[in-house]
């Protein structure tokens, strides 16, 4: 992997910080500023949790994205966990199995432009999620 | 790296360092319920503006911090969130109703300092 882009092991509580500030570092060297900079951390940070709690293990992956001439931050989070049984129900907010607000990725949606979400039960769940510089 | 608590008089400061982990958050939740009944602390202020991230882990915990010092009978008050911050909490879904906040930690405490009726003003 280039410096444009860099994974980050998600296997405990403190790399979920270490991944949301490697993302606000890729942001910000993509040209994002100010409050964009902290939408995308915060989501970084709901995501790699979902993974700490409910996976226990994966990665995320944090690049640049680009389409028609505009620019913006790639994030793909990925683990082999037991996967979401229904995700439609999953992704309404205050809906949680794991005794959190339920807020994670539904929130996480909202904080981004495009969202995402893969996943299968037994195999594990994959979220993309994009934001692109106004 | 456990987050710092002081103790002034009847007030418990605990001063949140950049990017605390889930372990940090959940360690100080414990350490204050402790304290609060060790000092007979009233009021507990959390500033929170070196924090350029709270998410809703962060968030549950520091709601959860302070409705039980409630029932433990002292006020909390989140003081410092930033701008951005404050932003980011909004778009996340995420509220702290029912839970004082304040610019920074001087006005937070003085809007926790006991009123002439015996209360505090937190206690609107």
């Amino acid at each position: 992997m280039t410096a444009d882009a860099t994974r980050v092991a998600i296997t405990r509580d403190g790399d979920i910080v270490e991944a949301r500030q490697k993302g606000r570092e890729l942001a910000q060297q993509i040209g994002f500023t100010g409050s964009d900079l902290t939408l995308i951390a915060t989501a970084i940070s709901e995501v790699a949790r979902n993974i700490v709690v409910y996976a226990g293990h994966g990665d995320i992956d944090l690049s640049i994205a680009e389409k028609n001439g505009k620019r913006g931050i790639l994030v793909v989070a990925r683990d082999e966990g037991p996967g979401i049984p229904d995700i439609e129900r999953a992704m309404r907010d205050g809906y949680s199995t794991g005794n959190s607000l339920g807020l994670g990725l539904p929130g996480s949606r909202r904080l981004m432009d495009d969202f995402e979400i893969d996943s299968a039960v037994g195999r594990g769940t994959t979220v993309i999620m994009r934001k692109w510089k106004a | 790296m456990a987050i710092p608590i002081l103790k002034q008089g009847a007030v418990l400061i605990a001063s949140l360092q950049a990017a605390p982990t889930d372990r940090d958050l959940i360690q100080l939740k414990d350490e204050l319920a402790d304290k609060i009944g060790h000092f007979r602390s009233r009021i507990v202020a959390i500033d929170v503006s070196a924090l350029d991230v709270m998410d809703s882990f962060a968030t549950r915990t520091l709601r959860g911090i302070a409705h039980a010092t409630k029932l433990r009978g002292a006020n909390t008050v989140i003081v410092g969130i930033q701008p951005d911050v404050a932003f980011a909490m909004v778009q996340l879904g995420l509220t702290l109703d029912g839970i004082e906040t304040a610019l920074d930690l001087d006005e937070g405490l003085a809007r926790m300092r006991p009123q002439p009726d015996g209360g505090t003003s937190g206690d609107r």
